[in-house]
């Protein structure tokens, strides 16, 4: 597969003071979502996020797709600033979101309606490969398992050959085996694709075992409150001291208090 | 064919295979058994009326044996009567059904996308569909005459409310969720139509346009009843004024036929659209 990294050395998204208002139904003053937020993420990262319930990390994500258009700040992806959805960022919500009525490869071919039929076919074929779905192709979503209908979605989404994928609690709605499996499947995935990886979840294990850095975000109005680096060789060990320790940082950051300045970083 | 296999296999199997089974139920439960089961009572009563009618039980008069009415059918047939009395009515339903539906589904489509002519609109309709259908006739008839307009417009009315209901409903049934991800994959205007929007549409659709089938037989009956030379109302009329119960009861029956067939037709048509969704 051609590889998926742009060239140079630009950044694969570039946020600069990214903000989002939601005006409040009865109030006069309006739900800050976003405040300020700043981020880049360099080509190949995996950019874990974490933060509690509705600190806006769906909202973050969504801007960053594209399909959150009226914010404050200015979001580039490639160098390029984003004016709504393209094929240029892949999208995996915490819900599969498959076409009920489309199979399994229905359901992949939807994402490349621009290719030939015969090209579609050979990407079908390869990303149904690439989550292991083979012999399921014919399959419709109400016949497949919560962690293998999110394999769909994460094919589908990688079909168009993104140079980003935003993934939204993806495997929010597993089990905790399932979840451990999907996660070990992303991280295959991310070696074989380089593709850039913004990863939102509230599971902090899941945030250190594939994030090359994590970003912590505090809630209302929600802002990056601290970013730390995890400088662990993959596969990572998630018995391993360092691991734990990671953790433990993360943890401690997300139940601060508000408004804490860090101390210190890692 | 399902139905009949345990019977087959319960002959074929030898004496000493059979006692060699384990001890089982030696009948499927009638759960199991298919369309076979459906069939079972209905048959039944078939024969008993057959019987009792055939004893002089049943005033013949009154209700006519099973066979004597399918000889009211072949009669109709022979005589060439039939031919024409089903066309009518079929063309009737067909006609007042294609124009019920055609504007259930220009209205249905403008009130289903646009919310402010659904403000202006949806209120109106929803008033209409208080007026029981069957009242429109006389108003019907003094505007269009006794003639096949009436009757087109009177079915039109029926098959209306359940297509322009349903899909204004399945319209605002549609997932956002899903549309968003049409839009990821750039999917707009026309594509996201096709694509997306209409097939999330179409279950919601066909249980309407079943629904306004429906409608359209019961509807040509009465519009048949009111007043019509031809069709299989009008064999009612016929057999009622000539005091025949096995002819109102035939054109029952080819009514209950062609009801079902229609609408098989419309499951069948309709099925691809049904596809990975559960029932
Ligand atoms: N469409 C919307 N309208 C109004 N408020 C919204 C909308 N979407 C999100 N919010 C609010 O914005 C905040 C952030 O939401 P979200 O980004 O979904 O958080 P998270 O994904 O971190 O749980 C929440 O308080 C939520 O209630
Ligand atoms: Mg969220």
């Amino acid at each position: 597969m051609p590889s998926r990294t742009p060239s140079s050395d630009e950044s694969a998204i570039r946020l600069r003071r990214i903000s989002k208002t939601y005006p409040r139904p009865g109030r006069a003053d309006d739900l800050v979502a976003l405040q300020d937020v700043d981020l880049e993420v360099a080509p190949g990262e995996v950019l874990a996020v974490v933060g509690a319930s509705g600190c806006g990390k769906s909202t973050l994500l969504r801007i960053v797709a594209g399909l959150e258009q009226r914010h404050g700040g200015t979001v580039e992806v490639a160098g390029r600033p984003v004016t709504g959805p393209g094929t240029d960022r892949g999208v995996v919500f915490q819900e599969h979101r498959l076409l009920p009525w489309l199979t399994v490869e229905q359901n992949i071919a939807f994402a490349v309606p621009h290719l030939d039929p015969e090209s579609r076919l050979r990407t079908v074929a390869e990303h149904v490969a690439l989550v292991g779905l083979q012999g399921f192709e014919r399959c419709y979503p109400s016949q497949l398992s919560g962690g293998m209908a999110q394999r769909v979605a994460i094919a589908r989404a990688l079909a168009p050959r993104p140079a980003v994928l935003l993934l939204d609690e993806p495997f929010g709605a597993l089990d905790a085996f399932t979840r451990m499996q999907m996660q070990d499947e992303v991280l295959r995935i991310w070696e074989a694709e380089r593709t850039t990886l913004v990863l939102v979840t509230h599971d902090i294990d899941e945030a250190v075992f594939l994030g090359d850095r994590v970003v912590v975000m505090s809630s209302r109005p929600g802002r990056v409150r601290r970013v730390i680096p995890v400088e662990l060789p993959r596969p990572r060990d998630r018995t391993s001291w360092e691991f734990a320790s990671l953790r433990k940082a993360v943890h401690q950051e997300f139940f601060q208090s508000r408004g804490r300045e860090p101390e210190f970083q890692i | 064919m399902a139905g009949s296999q345990p019977t087959t296999i319960e002959g074929a199997v030898p004496q000493a295979a059979r006692s060699a089974r384990a001890p089982g139920p030696r009948f499927r439960p009638v759960s199991e058994w298919g369309p076979a089961a459906g069939l079972l009572l209905p048959t039944l009563a078939l024969i008993l009326w057959e019987v009792l009618a055939r004893t002089g039980f049943l005033p013949p008069n009154w209700l006519p044996a099973p066979t004597v009415i399918a000889d009211a059918i072949r009669d109709l047939a022979s005589s060439g009567e039939l031919w024409g009395h089903l066309t009518a009515t079929l063309a009737r339903v067909l006609a007042g059904f294609v124009l019920g539906v055609a504007a259930a589904t220009v209205l249905g489509v403008l009130t289903g996308a646009s919310a402010s002519l659904r403000a202006l609109l949806d209120p109106t309709l929803q008033a209409l569909r208080n007026i029981p259908s069957m009242a429109w006739i006389p108003l019907f008839l003094l505007w269009l005459g006794i003639q096949e307009a009436s009757k087109v417009t009177l079915i039109a009315v029926g098959a209306f409310f359940p297509v322009y209901l349903n899909l204004v409903q399945g319209i605002l049934d549609i997932d956002p969720k899903l549309v968003e991800v049409g839009h990821v994959y750039g999917y707009r205007g026309l594509a996201l139509v096709r694509r997306v929007l209409l097939p999330a549409t179409m279950p919601a659709y066909l249980v309407g346009l079943r629904g306004g089938l429906g409608l359209a037989w019961m509807f040509v009956v009465a519009a048949e009843i009111m007043g019509a030379s031809r069709g299989l109302g009008y064999v009612m009329i016929d057999g009622q004024a000539s005091s025949r119960a096995d002819l109102i009861l035939a054109s029952l029956v080819l009514f209950a036929l062609l009801g079902k067939a229609t609408d098989s037709l419309l499951v069948l048509g309709g099925r691809r659209f049904r596809r990975g969704r559960a029932t």
